[in-house]
């Protein structure tokens, strides 16, 4: 769970990362225990790998362990991510 | 000889292919009804294997187990309750890892289990090589190969199945995730107290839930164990702050990770995989369909499409019924002969039931070729995609793109769309869906629509799409009502947002299912169910309504004094004896139908119709449109049928039919005609709507729809009448 030691390279917002990059999961900011405890059940568990396929004018479109998953607007500004 | 009788319930996640094994297993006997309290589609069928009879219950499509939506409470509950002798969970094979998470709570929860790996061929063309006699071992649950669509692996599921129902100890076999060694030592004592204190027969499950913070897990412990609900929460929230304290995350989230792991760690050992090429296709298809700049026109073009294929293929068919039912009235009507004018019955069967439910029933080919394109776009996974596309649109509105799935389900029927919103995570999103719903124009009002435009709009083809597929008016006049809709949706669901509804707007995920190319099966499937609702209509609700129309126009019956006025008047004109034929049979259809108006306008429901007239006459409409207008309340499609029966009863019987199209043309300009359409599109929702809201959203939010609309109706068919009228 302390991936913070093996990678040092701070958090960002998701909404920062570009189409075809790897990040790998760090966190989601401002938001309540039932949404993280949801993101966690799709297999978004911190230090798990999403990539990105298609950001459109908001919402984005990454896989997950092998799935297709829309992200909406407000979901990419709160996750958090570290490249790589 | 049947034995026993064993009670099978399917689980599986949406998009695992569940659907496909149910249908294979049960065929077309399938029934659906709700889950007590909640509006969650139940859908059960019956089925007979070897000499085991089977009541086949599918649950709704759940990832998880937890207590977020009110699909997984509802499967939960009917797991820990009803108890079935068995759980298929349906497993989508290529992919296995997420699909399996489902699989892993049902262990936890200690339900006698068999897994069915689906789509097994397209894992194996996908480059997937399982080894399920391996991967069963490690999980400790039998697991069969199935290919749903096929039915293929049936009746080795069905074996696998009973195998279970009939063992024992098939639960205690079951390997579930060890949560290591930072919690396992915690979740052993948590388990201990409640099965001392609460529960014996699924002590880990309750101790995990009780971990998780699960609400609907706190609420039945309280229920069954009031005494020690206290304890067992106190205890629970200890060890939660002390996991989290160690583990640096919730407790929920550490759990949730750990059953991945377990997940993972027996693939790794059973499941090997040469590449990564299960979306690549899908992926390839999306590039185009979710585009920036292609996939709002992509969109349009398939809504158009849908439309348009709907009337290219369905109105000839209509056509073909709307003749049949003028061969059975007429073949019917003449059972009674010359003398039978005045029978009551022959009225009642001609005028009010073959003309009203007739008028209804001839628009079922529209229907069904409607929910058949619905089905493709829902089965083909394109509906996820569109709600991608539309998610700029729907922004702007303050809703987002998961809203529109409902939205588009809502061009079929309303009711399927209200439950649709389920699937949206915050109250506030799912008032604001469905107080606009209804502007999507649902199928029942198709039939007023082609009414109208077959009477005032002579078809004609405007334009050739792709050079080949005719294009006629119609389709754009009706395009353009939907369109009309979703542009009022839009604006009312803005001002919902900004003043009742204020909020930010919410974070959502969808998962995009890989592109499908549907079943036959299964599409015949779900458009047959959904016709068979309107037909079901047709032949109860509308006919009972349709009956009482008939009585409301058929009596009180106009007096003989008043009859003998037309009597004289018909006599007169043939005793003048005019040398020009046409004038004289032009002044007696004139005589007759003035004969019928007296008549109607005496009946109870022309006197009815008078009253509430004045109400409508701003709009155009005069009082048989307003009666027809307030039928429409009890389903839209009665509109059609009240029009009906109004036009044939007290006609002259000796006369030829003429077809309804051809009254309502004599009768109204092509600007009311409009006016109906305008109206029809926004008015009040059908009643099974509004009980619908009601049971949803409560009465308050049922009320607020039946009156906004009603009055934005009103406003809007005024103004277009009174606009419209000036300019012509």
């Amino acid at each position: 769970m302390n991936d913070a030691n093996v990678n040092p390279l701070p958090p960002m917002p998701l909404t920062m990362a570009l189409v075809g990059q790897r990040v790998t999961f760090a966190g989601v900011r401002n938001a309540g225990r039932g949404l993280t405890h949801r993101l966690a059940e799709m297999g978004l568990t911190p230090g798990e790998n999403l990539e990105i396929l298609n950001r459109g004018s908001g919402p984005f479109i990454v896989s997950i362990k092998g799935s297709r998953f829309v992200l909406g607007r407000g979901m990419v500004h709160r996750i958090l991510v570290r490249p790589g | 000889m049947t034995d026993k009788h064993f009670t099978i319930a399917l689980a599986g996640n949406p998009n695992s292919g569940k659907t496909t094994v149910f249908n294979a297993i049960t065929g077309a006997r399938q029934h659906v009804g709700n889950y007590p309290g909640v509006t969650v589609e139940k859908k059960a069928g019956a089925a007979t294997h070897g000499d085991v009879r089977l009541e086949v219950v599918d649950l709704p499509g759940t990832y998880s187990l937890t207590a977020y939506s009110i699909e997984e409470v509802v499967a939960r509950n009917f797991l820990l309750n009803d108890k079935p002798d068995v759980v298929v969970d349906i497993v989508d094979s290529s992919n296995l890892e997420r699909n399996l998470y489902l699989a892993t709570q049902l262990m936890e929860l200690g339900v006698p289990l068999v897994l069915a790996f689906n789509m097994s061929d397209v894992a194996e063309g996908r480059g997937y090589n399982i080894d399920d006699d391996k991967l069963a071992e490690l999980l400790g649950v039998p697991i069969v190969k199935t290919v749903g669509h096929k039915g293929k692996g049936i009746t080795e599921l069905l074996d696998a199945a009973l195998a279970v129902a009939r063992d024992g100890q098939a639960v205690a076999s079951q390997r579930h995730p060890n949560y290591g060694s930072e919690i396992e030592p915690h979740l052993k004592q948590l388990t201990g107290l409640v099965a001392e204190k609460c529960d014996k027969h699924r002590p880990r499950w309750f101790a995990i839930k009780l971990l998780e913070n699960d609400a609907e897990t706190i609420k039945r412990l309280r229920q069954a164990c009031p005494q020690h609900i206290e304890e067992l929460l106190a205890e629970a929230e200890r060890l939660r702050r002390h996991i989290e304290s160690i583990c640096g995350d919730a407790a929920e989230i550490i759990l949730a990770d750990r059953r991945y792991g377990f997940i993972s760690g027996a693939c790794t050992e059973a499941v090997t995989q040469s590449v990564e090429v299960r979306h690549e296709r899908s992926d390839k298809i999306d590039s185009v369909m979710t585009n920036r700049y292609l996939g709002l026109p992509i969109f349009a073009l398939l809504m158009f499409l849908v439309f348009q294929l709907t009337f290219f293929m369905g109105n000839p068919l209509v056509d073909l019924l709307d003749s049949g039912k003028g061969l059975l009235a007429e073949a019917v009507g003449g059972l009674w002969g010359e003398s039978g004018a005045d029978s009551v019955l022959r009225s009642l069967l001609v005028d009010g039931i073959i003309e009203g439910v007739g008028a209804v029933m001839v628009f079922t080919p529209l229907i069904m070729l409607l929910f058949l394109a619905i089905a493709f776009l829902e089965d083909s996974g394109y509906m996820a995609r569109a709600a991608f596309v539309i998610d700029r649109l729907m922004h702007k509105i303050g809703l987002h793109g998961k809203s529109f799935i409902p939205m588009l389900i809502g061009f079929g029927c309303t009711v399927p769309g209200i439950m649709a919103t389920r699937t949206l995570e915050t109250r506030r999103d799912r008032l604001t869906t469905i107080l606009v719903l209804p502007l999507m124009s649902c199928g029942a009002r198709l039939p007023i629509y082609v009414l109208i435009l077959g009477a005032f709009f002579p078809v004609n083809t405007v334009l050739r799409l792709f050079g080949i597929l005719p294009v006629t008016n119609h389709a754009l006049w009706l395009f353009l009502i939907y369109i009309i809709g979703i542009a009022l949706a839009i604006i009312c669901a803005k001002i919902f947002r900004a003043t009742l509804l204020k909020g930010e707007a919410t974070p959502f995920v969808m998962e995009l299912p890989p592109y499908r190319m549907p079943t036959l099966k299964g599409l015949a499937i779900h458009m047959w169910e959904r016709t068979w609702l309107y037909i079901k209509k047709a032949g109860t609700i509308i006919l009972a309504i349709v009956v009482v129309l008939w009585a409301l126009a058929y009596w009180p019956k106009l007096g003989e004094e008043k009859l003998v006025v037309f009597e004289q008047r018909r006599a007169a004109v043939q005793a003048d004896a005019h040398p020009d034929k046409e004038q004289t049979a032009e002044l007696l259809a004139e005589i007759d139908a003035a004969e019928h108006e007296a008549k109607l306008e005496h009946s109870a429901i022309g006197r009815a119709g008078k009253t509430i007239a004045p109400v409508f006459k701003p709009c155009g409409f005069d009082w048989k449109i307003s009666t027809a207008t307030i039928g429409a309340f009890a389903a839209k499609e009665v509109f059609v049928g009240q029009m009906g029966v109004l036009y044939s009863v007290g006609d002259d019987v000796d006369e030829e039919s003429v077809d309804l199209r051809e009254k309502l043309a004599a009768k109204y300009t092509p600007l009311m005609g409009f006016c109906i359409m305008l109206f029809s599109l926004i008015s009040m929702p059908c009643m099974v709507t509004v009980a619908v809201t009601v049971r949803e959203a409560g009465w308050r939010w049922a009320l607020l729809q039946v009156t906004y609309l009603t009055a934005l109706a009103w406003v809007l068919t005024t103004i277009v009448y009174q606009v419209g009228s000036r300019l012509i």
